[in-house]
């Protein structure tokens, strides 16, 4: 039942990914991967919202673990850093490494945050 | 996926997408984010929290992860022939609903600061090292060469 729930949100967190890495590409015609970076901003918003709020195993697994998950990505991320290494673009590239994660231990905190002090 | 070639950027080209088309694509990413989430969660489950909370499990995921991204990236748009669901169920899919970035940055919220920074430092460091033994490993075995200067836009 638990792999089930994940598989779930797994299935519904990676397609999201995609369109909304796709949506956010079409606006920035730039080197800089703003898809997977917004995606993973977002996503980490979620789940300290989602860990805050400290819902019941079913929501936990089902977004926390499946969708969340899904949505955000670390592979990506690491393999568009290289791609901005390999290609020169070491301001970009050190920009996207240490802003994906700034961002979103801060994204993260501010959901806590909300869920805790406001929610 | 139509314009994958072999003297392709291993960065880029993405399927090119057509309305019939996506319907599948997305179909694919959604079966491969579901087992990858799934293979996520039994490695979660499997590799113990070491001492004073260093996910460990989530550090194998993400360094296991970046390095088959970055070897497969390479036979998908240097080796292999082009094909039009191997990198939506795949790399999109399987590899990216398997690590996670989200989980990540709560980990590093909710770690006391010596072992966060730690752990953020090892994450992104390992990470990329992770991503580039892929690339250079895949590139070895399938004999491409290491490209290198300014990209042509394909996208």
């Amino acid at each position: 039942m638990t792999l089930l729930l994940v598989f779930l949100g797994g299935a519904v967190g990676a397609p999201t990914r995609y369109l909304m890495d796709w949506l956010v590409q079409r606006w920035h015609d730039t080197v800089f991967p703003w898809g997977t970076f917004t995606v993973n901003i977002s996503g980490s918003f979620v789940l300290g919202l989602l860990t805050g709020l400290q819902p019941g195993p079913f929501v936990a697994t089902l977004v926390g673990s499946g969708f969340c998950g899904a949505l955000t990505t670390f592979s990506t991320f690491g393999f568009e850093t290289m791609r901005l290494i390999e290609e020169g673009a070491y301001a970009e590239a050190a920009l996207n490494a240490v802003g994906s994660l700034l961002l979103g231990v801060l994204a993260a905190a501010a959901g806590y945050g909300l869920a805790v002090h406001v929610l | 996926m139509t314009s994958s070639g072999a003297g392709q950027d291993v960065f880029r080209g993405r399927p090119v997408r057509g309305r019939g088309r996506a319907f599948g694509v997305l179909g694919a990413i959604a079966v491969g984010g579901g087992l990858g989430s799934v293979a996520r969660f039994l490695v979660t489950s499997a590799v113990p929290v070491g001492a004073s909370g260093f996910p460990w499990g989530t550090l194998v995921i993400n360094l296991s992860g970046s390095f088959a991204l970055g070897a497969l990236m390479v036979f998908i748009l240097q080796v292999w022939p082009p094909s039009r669901y191997v990198r939506p169920f795949l790399g999109v899919g399987f590899l990216g609903g398997y690590t996670t970035f989200s989980t990540v940055a709560v980990e590093i919220t909710r770690l006391a600061a010596p072992t966060a920074a730690v752990y953020a430092a090892v994450s992104l460091v390992a990470g990329l090292a992770a991503v580039w033994c892929g690339m250079t490993l895949a590139r070895l075995a399938a004999r491409v060469p290491v490209r290198r200067g300014p990209r042509k836009e394909t996208r």
